[in-house]
């Protein structure tokens, strides 16, 4: 059984390419989209505001209290609307970061997150595109679904599937029992207690908690690709890191570390956010006598996902180029030939030989072929995943916001149970979480929990 | 070959007169139909072949519906119970349950008697063979006796008689429910005209004589103080205070040796039976093999009626030879001495694969003729009852040249079972569950009056005294909420004294009466007391207030749920459309799609196998019929 088809309710998407251009525009679409908008809009009242109007203002996290990007939102009622329903458009000042944020706030005021082609679904549903239009808008549908589908499944992966899976039926048995013992009252299974029911609600809220934490996209999501600039000194880390964070697409946010060792700074290289690691000890280049690079490095190394090694051109590899070569063999790593406006005394061959990795030849000085580094940034981040454009946000997005509902309909659980509502009722939240998870795996089929009544217990009349 | 001869003609004919026969009959003939009941055995009108009982979950709310739409198993009940229990007291309002022991000839002879005065209404004993079609339409049918009768419309209920064959052992013959004559040519009929049919097993367990049973060694499951029945028009003074009780015992790992020693000679297992049984429904000897680490399984003793000694011994359904029967019977505490009186036996029988059907109950092959209760796969007398009004209801309409009438499943039990039945058919027999139904805290046993009877008095099947009783409930419930409302409870002292003794945190401001009485622990009594107002002395207008109250939040969240099912319901798929110039589809789903031919959005979504880009594609083709026509 298909899930009710959420055609009604209100969605919500990265409408422009990630990373690409300066301004992105959060879209929201369905009959809640200006009073969600509302919720986290400073400036004029949207509600009250007239149809095909933009307006100045600013995004607020209303529980953090915190400004979040300064922005014009417009506001397009239905019906004259791509989707003929309302419609709020946010332009951001660009950069994945607070365009995420953005769009992820929207979701938690209760947008959901849209699957992929479904603004344009919705227009051609609500009659919007044109009949001759009608074959080919069908196999976008289609086909986005499918990909959407296959992108989801590969995402899915190492491990994660089998992971919400497990927790499905952990709710599920816990189900199974409520409904025996509304079903067969008299029959002698074990009564689930309401304290037993928070007590599973908790354990899979704290295990939800766990993959939000740990599920890589997630974290890149929200925290950027830990990513250590390493090398000798003088080898360009320093221009490399500033080149990176004055770029007009950057987003710099200072976020203070326990020690000034772990100063971290953010940026968005073609859509991806990386979050640099010990940006301070590499500026802090006055302070010389460095303790050196390797000892150094090696902290950051731990906390990397992505290594940029750099490498002087100009100078041959030396014992600590090779010591940082073996410290990050075993890291995702992108080897970079700094200097190559200096005469060279080494090439990105004899390099590509000793390292085994590809080599990007770069001169940040001359600001030459940094886009190919980028680009080699963005095919490592996007690797395995066709069609980088933004069906990779989408679905982790999905997770992200899927796992949060879920999280949320458990700690509703908890609390009515708390209050002292029958663990039947409850149950309705417990069901729910059920549900949302087995959107993320796919799993969603009411039929499933008859199966397990009938499996596990052996009823009779 | 039997001559055959005309004789009356009908507006409508129902064949079969169990629970879903009886209320199709009862329906039309109050409907104004002239109506013809025909059964193979008149001893078998409203007869319970299993276990003599009727309600509890889910089941019991069916129930009232059929009472709230102006169905009779209600009141017949009512009428005929030796014990009435209310299940799941202890659980909220959604999943509370009433279930009565009934005595099963009294229940017979009730509905009969019922029948038999209803006006409209003849009631005969015949044996039906075939059906008369023409261009598809159903016109009426010939008995084994060679009488032919001509209808508006007909509605079959053929239960487990449909070429039903009994197997005891080694044993096995063809028969009808308790031995009654089978109907056979009527399935070659159904055969022919196309319908596909399936088997299906269930079985019932042997009954014993009371006399002969220790109870001393058994438990005692008394009946209820509080009154409560099953119909809306049953009175309190009218409960039954000597109530009889029914008694429980186990089975024990002596009783699971006999029957693991004895497999082969049960033709479960031997392979004999190759119809399908139900999960939630098996026979003693599949718990046993199931669920081998158990160490004992609940049996209940439960009296047949008043006037007899049999018992039934129910949870020990069994198809075992007579002589293992026996065995089992005599190792379990209570009956080692107990004389078996009926031996248990299973039943194998057709059913219509019930995608073949409407959500009225007409079949979608042959137009005006309609099919209910356990031909259609399903399992229980509530179940059969509340389709057989279904059908009797649109049989009736269709006869008088009015249009269809349906509920949905966010309005009755009944139309989560018929959506159920004809949007994903059924591989074992199909028993109604809670956890089927997506929105229990609406479809509550407490408001299926308030549900439903507006449809009942508009099909004509609520008189107009009770409709005016129930429009009086309704305006009752609203005075006092409305008197609720306009309490305010002040943190004065006897306010701080009551929160400190059901432990909850003192006020620090006044408050609303309603929003007081959100808190778990606060009764409508608790804020009688303590405004000194009357809210009101009728218990059930106190009920309701109180469950819409405390459960607010939830029952909102399922209305949300339900506005989305009913813009997806909106949403026509038209009857004729073609599939297979849908491009797009997937090949699954056009299957899917071409043979159960959903009516709208919303049951297309409910199809198993059916995706989302497929519900897609089909909303965009029948989208305010702009897209439906088909190029190419």
């Amino acid at each position: 059984m298909v899930k009710t088809l959420t055609e009604f309710d209100t969605i919500a998407a990265i409408s422009t390419p990630i990373g690409e251009g300066g301004i992105s525009i959060v879209r929201m679409s369905g009959e809640d989209a200006v009073k969600i908008a509302n919720t986290v809009f400073k400036g004029a009242n949207l509600l009250k505001v007239p149809t095909h109007t933009i307006h100045y203002g600013h995004i607020i996290d209303p529980a953090l209290k915190q400004t979040i990007d300064e922005v014009m939102v417009s506001v397009m009622l239905a019906p004259k609307t791509f989707t003929r329903e309302d419609i709020v458009e946010i332009n951001c000042h660009g950069g994945i970061i607070v365009t995420n944020r953005i769009l992820q706030l929207l979701l938690k005021q209760g947008a959901r997150m849209a699957e992929a082609g479904e603004f344009t679904k919705r227009a051609f549903v609500n009659g919007r595109i044109d009949l001759t239009q009608a074959e080919s808008v069908m196999d976008i549908v289609r086909a986005k679904t499918d990909r959407a589908r296959q992108v989801a499944e590969s995402q899915l992966e190492g491990g994660l599937l089998e992971k919400i899976r497990a927790l499905r039926q952990q709710i599920l048995d816990t189900l199974a029992n409520v409904e025996v013992n509304i079903d067969y009252p008299e029959y002698d299974a074990d009564t689930i207690t309401a304290e037993q029911m928070i007590s599973v609600s908790k354990s899979v809220v704290s295990k939800i908690d766990h993959l939000l934490a740990t599920a890589t996209e997630g974290t890149v999501l929200r925290n950027g690709l830990a990513t250590a600039i390493i090398g000798q000194p003088n080898v360009g880390k320093s221009s490399l890191l500033n080149y990176l964070t004055k770029s007009d697409t950057a987003i710099v946010t200072d976020v203070a570390g326990t020690t000034r060792d772990t100063l971290e700074e953010y940026v968005s290289v073609k859509g991806v956010p990386l979050k640099l690691i010990d940006t301070a000890g590499i500026r802090d280049t006055d302070n010389k006598v460095e303790k050196i690079g390797v000892e150094r490095s090696k902290q950051a190394l731990a906390k990397a996902d992505l290594v940029l090694l750099l490498f002087d051109a100009s100078k041959s590899l030396s014992a600590e180029d090779y010591a940082l070569i073996e410290a990050t063999n075993k890291k995702k790593r992108i080897v970079i030939l700094n200097k190559t406006d200096l005469e060279q005394k080494i090439t990105s061959a004899e390099v590509k030989k000793i390292t085994g990795s590809e080599v990007v030849a770069i001169s940040v000085l001359q600001e030459k072929n940094i886009e190919l580094l980028e680009e080699e940034i963005k095919k490592l981040f996007f690797k395995g995943i066709k069609n980088s454009n933004d069906q990779v946000m989408v679905t982790n997005q999905r997770q992200v916001s899927l796992l949060e509902k879920a999280k949320k309909q458990l700690q509703e659980v908890v609390e009515s149970l708390e209050n002292e509502i029958p663990v039947d009722i409850a149950q309705i939240d417990f069901n729910g979480a059920w549900d949302t998870l087995g959107e993320i795996t796919g799993d969603s089929s009411p039929d499933e929990l008859v199966n397990e009544l009938f499996n596990q217990f052996c009823l009779g009349k | 070959m039997i001559k055959t001869y005309d004789t009356n003609d009908y507006d409508v004919i129902v064949v079969g007169a169990g629970h879903a026969g009886c209320e199709a009959a009862l329906a039309s003939a109050k409907m104004g139909q002239k109506t013809l009941l025909l059964t193979i055995s008149l001893d078998m009108v409203a007869f319970m072949p299993c276990n003599p009982s009727v309600g509890g979950p889910a089941k019991g709310t069916v129930v009232r519906e059929i009472d709230a739409l102006g169905g009779q198993m209600g009141k017949s009940i009512d009428a005929s119970y030796i014990q009435m229990r209310m299940l799941n007291t202890g659980k909220g309002p959604a999943v509370q349950a009433l279930r009565a022991q009934a005595d099963k000839w009294q229940y017979h002879e009730h509905m009969k008697n019922v029948i038999e005065a209803t006006k409209n209404l003849t009631l005969r004993q015949a044996t039906v063979d075939e059906l008369i079609v023409e261009d598809g339409v159903c016109c009426g049918l010939v008995t084994n006796t060679g009488a032919k009768y001509h209808a508006k419309s007909v509605v079959l209920t053929t239960g487990t008689s449909a070429r039903g064959r009994i197997y005891i052992g080694e044993l096995n013959y063809s028969s009808g429910p308790n031995n009654t004559i089978p109907a056979i040519k009527l399935s070659e009929n159904l055969e022919k005209l196309g319908f596909k049919l399936r088997r299906f097993k269930t079985g019932t367990p042997p009954r014993v004589n009371s006399n002969t049973i220790d109870y001393s060694k058994t438990e005692e499951e008394p009946g209820d103080q509080v009154p409560r029945h099953f119909s809306f028009e049953s009175r309190d003074e009218d409960y039954l205070k000597e109530q009889v009780s029914c008694w429980m015992t186990y089975t024990n790992q002596t009783t699971h040796q006999i029957i693991n020693e004895n497999l082969t000679r049960s033709p479960m297992f031997s392979g004999q039976i190759k119809g399908v049984g139900p999960r939630y429904c098996p026979s003693i000897e599949t718990k046993v093999v199931r669920f081998a680490d158990r160490e004992r399984h609940q049996i209940f003793l439960e009296p047949e009626g008043e006037k007899t000694e049999e018992v039934y011994v129910g949870d020990f359904s069994t198809s075992m030879p007579e002589e293992i029967q026996l065995k089992m019977l005599h190792s379990v505490a209570g009956l080692e001495h107990a004389e078996m009186m009926r031996p248990g036996y299973a039943i194998e029988y057709d059913v219509i694969d019930p995608w073949q059907l409407k959500h009225t109950l007409e079949t979608k092959k042959i137009k005006n003729l309609y099919t209910a209760g356990q031909m259609n796969g399903t399992s229980g007398y509530e179940e059969a009852a509340g389709q057989g009004l279904i059908a009797g209801i649109n049989a009736a309409l269709r006869a008088a040249g009015k249009g269809d009438f349906t509920v949905g499943r966010d309005e009755a039990y009944i139309g989560v079972l018929i959506d159920d039945l004809v949007t994903k058919g059924t591989e074992e027999p199909y028993r109604l569950l809670t956890s089927r139904a997506e929105y229990r805290l609406i479809l509550r046993h407490d408001n299926a009056d308030l549900r439903l009877t507006e449809y009942g008095h508009q099909l004509g099947l609520i008189s107009n005294e009770r409709y005016s009783q129930f429009l009086t409930k309704k305006e009752h419930i609203k005075e006092a909420m409305q008197r609720l409302k306009a309490i305010t409870i002040h943190p004065d002292e006897p306010v701080r004294e009551f929160m400190e003794s059901i432990s909850e945190p003192p006020l620090k401001a006044g408050i609303k009466a309603d929003v007081f009485l959100r808190r778990p622990r606060v009764k409508i009594e608790d804020i009688e007391r303590l405004s000194g107002v009357s809210i009101s002395n009728e218990r059930y207008v106190r009920e309701q207030l109180e469950i819409n109250i405390k459960y607010a939040g939830y029952i909102k969240k399922e209305q949300q749920q339900i506005d989305r099912l009913h813009r997806q319901e909106a949403k026509k798929i038209p009857a004729g459309i073609d599939y297979q110039a849908i491009g797009g589809l997937a090949t699954e789903a056009r299957q899917k799609f071409e043979k159960i031919r959903p009516e709208t959005i919303a049951q297309a979504e409910r199809i198993s196998g059916v995706n989302p880009a497929d519900i897609a594609i089909l909303s965009v083709y029948v989208q305010n019929g702009r897209y439906a026509k088909i190029n190419k």
